[in-house]
């Protein structure tokens, strides 16, 4: 039996490297990336407590949080080409017009 | 005990492949695979875990459908060499290494107070029947609304990446 604080460690562990990712990379495909992989340490702790009380329901929420992911990235990649078209890049440092 | 040593081998892994993507900086397909190692091993995860579906879907979805289509945007938009200037490279580390310790600290301290022991499990938790039924039952008007969701992704998708004909 694996013990859960470990498994919801891994979980912060890995949202936390999502977090930094998304923050600090430049590049709007791998920060696409970054947060499937928060998405991801979200799913494992759902799991993980589904596990822990026996119930199915933490599951059935990982389904549509997985469901959502792939909505999100049809979408994101969607909005990187249209943006690549235009301006010949995926760095956001070229699209901070809206940026304050 | 094997399972606790899978585990451990299944984390190191992920978070290893995890840490690998976010740092590569040069090639954005490298990236992508580290992607997949990551899902891969949190699929392995969730089999120890006792839900299967959910791995099965993980490694479907996840690492079959959306991860292809990371690469095949990236092979699309021929971003091999990908010119990111090294421009602030060093604040935006400081940065995030402040938001990592800032983010991860409070969490982990939130898990070390231990939690209470595991439900025993009932038969056949987490397979297909057992999920599926809580999915179909209890869960089915979520489930429809979801459907409702993947509409609109694909028409927002189809209507965002259609080449302008003007």
């Amino acid at each position: 039996m694996i013990p859960l604080e470990q498994v919801l460690a891994l979980s912060a562990i890995l949202f936390t490297i999502g977090v930094v990712g998304a923050i600090t990379r430049r590049n709007l495909i791998v920060i696409l990336m970054s947060i499937e992989l928060m998405l991801n340490a979200v799913n494992l702790a759902l799991v993980g407590f589904s596990r822990l009380w026996a119930q199915p329901d933490g599951q059935v929420f990982v389904l549509m949080v997985i469901v959502v992911a792939a909505a999100e990235v049809a979408v994101g990649l969607g909005i990187v080409i249209a943006l690549f078209r235009n301006r010949e890049s995926v760095n956001i440092e070229d699209v901070s017009l809206l940026k304050w | 005990m094997v399972e606790l040593t899978l585990f451990y081998l299944l984390a190191a892994a992920a978070v290893a492949s995890a840490i690998g993507m976010v740092a590569t900086v040069r090639n954005t397909v490298a990236a992508a695979m580290s992607l997949v190692v990551t899902m891969v091993a949190l699929a392995g995860i969730y089999v120890l875990l006792e839900a299967h579906l959910v791995a099965v879907i993980q490694i479907m979805v996840y690492a079959g459908a959306i991860v292809v289509l990371f690469l095949f945007v990236v092979m699309l938009l021929n971003l091999r060499r990908d010119e990111f200037p090294p421009l602030r490279q060093r604040v935006s580390r400081v940065v995030g290494a402040l938001v990592a310790g800032a983010a991860l600290v409070p969490l982990l301290r939130l898990f070390a107070d231990g939690l209470p022991d595991p439900r025993p499990l009932p038969p056949g938790f987490g397979g297909y029947a057992y999920t599926g039924r809580a999915l179909f039952i209890d869960f089915a008007l979520p489930f429809e609304v979801t459907s409702l969701l993947l509409l609109a992704a694909i028409v927002g998708a189809v209507v965002l990446a259609k080449r302008r004909l003007d």
